[in-house]
């Protein structure tokens, strides 16, 4: 398959001894300068690059408390060195969270502190040389934003906002990304993450609403355009075309059908994604987001709702108020925005959904907490609902769940390895050695309570999950939409309107 | 007035400028630094009151540590509540009269300057015995590890070996409080070693890591409220954006 092995799953999870750079050779490809003047980067590395990248760090500090603060206060206390899904599936040193860090506060410390400058060798502190660039580059796409060390780390140091900022920097000077930077061009230029165009959604979801019929009978509508729908839905483009992701739209949609609310999916504003975020820049994310503002007041809805993908959750339920409210436009009854799963959980909550839960008899069920969900969001009014609602919403409608080990969900969750603007095939070895914790914790319910399925609400872990479990000997159906439990398990009548 | 005692007059006076300036330098950068996008590590609470009982059980009881790693949890508590009884008790070297709270710590502190010692080889064992922590140490994370041990055993010495002269000792510093100047006791290396350290604590507290202790209060992740959906927050860059123009 591969040019690297596999990481064996042990019977107990271990901390691993450290293996200096077993990564160091792992290189996403980088972005043409085609993709990067789009998003306002140069095409390449810019001269005097040194000078501008510390220019930018100082820049990009001066407007973060988080990095002010992160920069400042870690102690090495080591708390979080063996927290990272990519330090246990590389054993490489610089996969801990501390030591990723270390990468930019090095530099940090030589340019803008005291000790730094004065005496580099007793801090760590390091100029900042083309050396230095590329391990950023290589150790900075080794890190998917996932927030679980900053979970553990006693002042809440988030090695996300480090990583962010990095590669801002890097973008700043010409060093992209590609996989990140092309899709972020995409969406500027069409709407969506795949680049699908408004003709192609509106044939694939008159292909669904058929498919849909001839499975139920029933005349389930997936609206495009429609101005005046009470609810625009936004959800990830991968919804649109990919395995289990659709499953999952046809569950939104026939959820919406049984509530008999209308609703619509909009061509101008056909992603939830918003890849900025991973790039660690403010004004694509602002400009990305601003389709849905646009798309909403355009489409004159009143409420919206988000489908099933966690760092879209994340920028919608924490950043969207911030980034493009305020939302005086939309009905203030109803949460602004809504997940999905809150969605169907209200009309769980209020009997207003018929299943028959013997539909996904086939199967017993596990939930992947998603990381961004996890611990950069939340459902409904208390905190952890998060963890509470999507997992109501299976019970309501599988007989058999289990969940993983405690250590491994809610909080502690681990990343599936895909996240951040890791999804692609050139860090395909990153991403089936950095799912191994994950795996570690699905084979123990497997085999002792019999799980056959995992379910998750976000479009890269089930992407990501549907590629890597082969490398673990499961089969890449046994990754499950949340909603596509729900549609399976639905019961629509015709009455239904 | 000896040459020593006007030579840590100075040093003291020094030492409490730089860490009172530096300190409250930084914690000028952190309030005025916007934050301007929500990130705290959820679940989160909802309330302000619920961040205030979350940052107490960060500060008090190092609630995250403590699910990250319990010998950490251990010792780096140990060290830090020792530390902080030890801070309170040598405030009679300070105050005249004594605050009423001070006397009744005499008990604990039996325990606390040994216990002090105890938490820091503790952490400073971590960072030779695991590969992970040896490698994330910096040749200064070892040696202010030194520098606390040195102080804590110093300090011991005083009590239990060569009995310092207390009474002038707080003549000294009450002296220089209320800037009339008393000798610091003589013939005691011991204490002077004890006070160097102490005032080599204060001058790097602003330039290192030791800026944990203010910076946790100001940690996004800890200290925001979960509430992004109903209030809207901006601050800084978010601020900058004015959408209802763009809305065509």
């Amino acid at each position: 398959m591969a040019n690297f092995e596999t990481p064996a799953l042990r019977e107990y999870p271990i901390i691993p001894l450290l293996r200096a750079d077993t990564m160091a050779h792992s290189k996403t490809f980088a972005a043409k300068p085609e993709f990067q003047t789009p998003l306002g980067f140069p095409g390449e590395l810019v001269e005097n690059w040194e000078q501008k990248a510390v220019d930018k760090l100082g820049e990009l500090v001066s407007q973060s408390r988080a990095l002010q603060v992160f920069l400042d206060s870690c102690v090495k206390c080591g708390a979080c060195t063996d927290k990272c899904h990519y330090y246990l599936g590389t054993d490489d040193p610089k996969n801990m969270p501390v030591a990723r860090q270390d990468l930019l506060r090095s530099v940090y410390r030589r340019y803008y502190t005291f000790a730094g400058k004065v005496v580099p060798w007793l801090v760590g502190a390091r100029d900042m040389t083309k050396d230095v660039l590329d391990e950023w580059y290589t150790y900075f796409h080794q890190c998917s934003q996932c927030r679980r060390c900053s979970v553990f780390c006693p002042y809440g140091i988030d090695t996300a906002e480090i990583s962010m900022a990095a590669r801002e920097i890097m973008d700043s000077v010409g060093m992209g990304q590609r996989y990140s930077n092309e899709i972020i061009g995409k969406l500027h230029k069409i709407g969506n993450n795949l680049g699908l165009p408004a003709p192609a959604l509106a044939n694939t979801l008159e292909g669904l609403e058929e498919d849909v019929k001839d499975e139920t009978g029933v005349d389930v509508k997936f609206p495009l355009d429609v101005k005046g729908a009470d609810i625009l839905l936004i959800t990830p483009s991968a919804d649109f075309f990919a395995e289990p992701h659709i499953d999952g739209l046809i569950g939104y949609a026939k959820v919406f059908h049984a509530a008999g609310v209308s609703w619509t999916i909009s061509s101008y504003a056909s992603e939830a994604a918003n890849f900025s975020m991973f790039i660690g820049s403010h004004d694509n994310l602002h400009k990305v987001a601003m389709r849905i503002r646009k798309a909403a007041k355009d489409l004159g809805v009143k409420r919206i709702v988000v489908g099933e993908c966690g760092h879209a959750w994340r920028v919608a339920y924490s950043f969207w108020n911030t980034l493009i409210g305020p939302f005086d436009f939309l009905d203030p009854r109803y949460p602004i925005p809504q997940h999905i799963c809150e969605f169907t959980y209200d009309l769980i909550q209020k009997g207003a959904l018929t299943f028959d839960k013997s539909a996904n008899d086939d199967k017993v069920v596990t939930f992947h907490d998603s990381c961004n969900v996890a611990r950069a969001s939340r459902m409904g009014d208390m905190p952890g609902g998060q963890f509470v609602i999507p997992r109501e919403v299976i019970k309501a409608v599988c007989n058999n769940f289990v969940d993983m080990s405690p250590e491994t969900t809610q909080e502690a969750t681990f990343c599936c390895g895909g996240g951040g603007g890791l999804l692609t095939d050139d860090l395909l070895e990153l991403r089936v050695k950095g799912a191994m914790p994950r795996m570690q914790a699905l084979k123990q319910v497997v085999e002792e309570n019999g799980v056959t399925h995992m379910a998750a609400i976000c479009a890269i872990c089930k992407a990501q999950f549907t590629k890597v479990v082969p490398y673990y000997k499961y089969q890449m159906d046994m990754i499950q939409s949340v909603h596509g439990l729900v549609s399976k398990a639905i019961r629509l009548t015709p009455a239904d309107k | 007035m000896s040459a020593v005692t006007v030579l840590y007059a100075l040093l003291f006076y020094a030492a409490t400028a730089i860490l009172v300036v530096g300190v409250t330098r930084k914690i000028v950068i952190y309030a005025r630094t916007p934050q301007p996008l929500k990130i705290p590590t959820t679940p989160a609470p909802t309330t302000r009151f619920g961040v205030v009982l979350r940052m107490t059980r960060e500060v008090t009881v190092f609630e995250s540590l403590f699910k990250a790693n319990k010998w950490t949890w251990l010792f780096g508590w140990v060290f830090h509540f020792c530390l902080f009884v030890e801070l309170l008790w040598h405030l009679r070297y300070f105050t005249e009269p004594v605050w009423f709270f001070v006397p009744l710590l005499h008990w604990f502190t039996t325990f606390t300057g040994f216990g002090m010692v105890a938490g820091l080889l503790g952490l400073w064992s971590r960072r030779f015995l695991v590969d992970r922590v040896r490698y994330i140490s910096a040749p200064s994370d070892h040696l202010m590890l030194a520098l606390l041990v040195a102080i804590g055993a110093s300090g011991i010495a005083m009590r239990y070996l060569a009995h310092t002269d207390i009474v002038g000792l707080k003549a000294f510093f009450l002296g220089l409080m209320r800037f009339s100047w008393q000798p610091l006791p003589g013939g005691d290396p011991v204490l002077l070693v004890h006070l160097t350290l102490v005032a080599t604590l204060m001058i790097v507290f602003p330039v290192s890591k030791l800026l944990h202790a203010p910076g946790v209060f100001f940690s996004p992740t800890r200290n925001q409220i979960d509430n992004p959906r109903e209030k809207r927050h901006v601050a800084g860059w978010s601020a900058q954006y004015d959408n209802s123009k763009s809305d065509a």
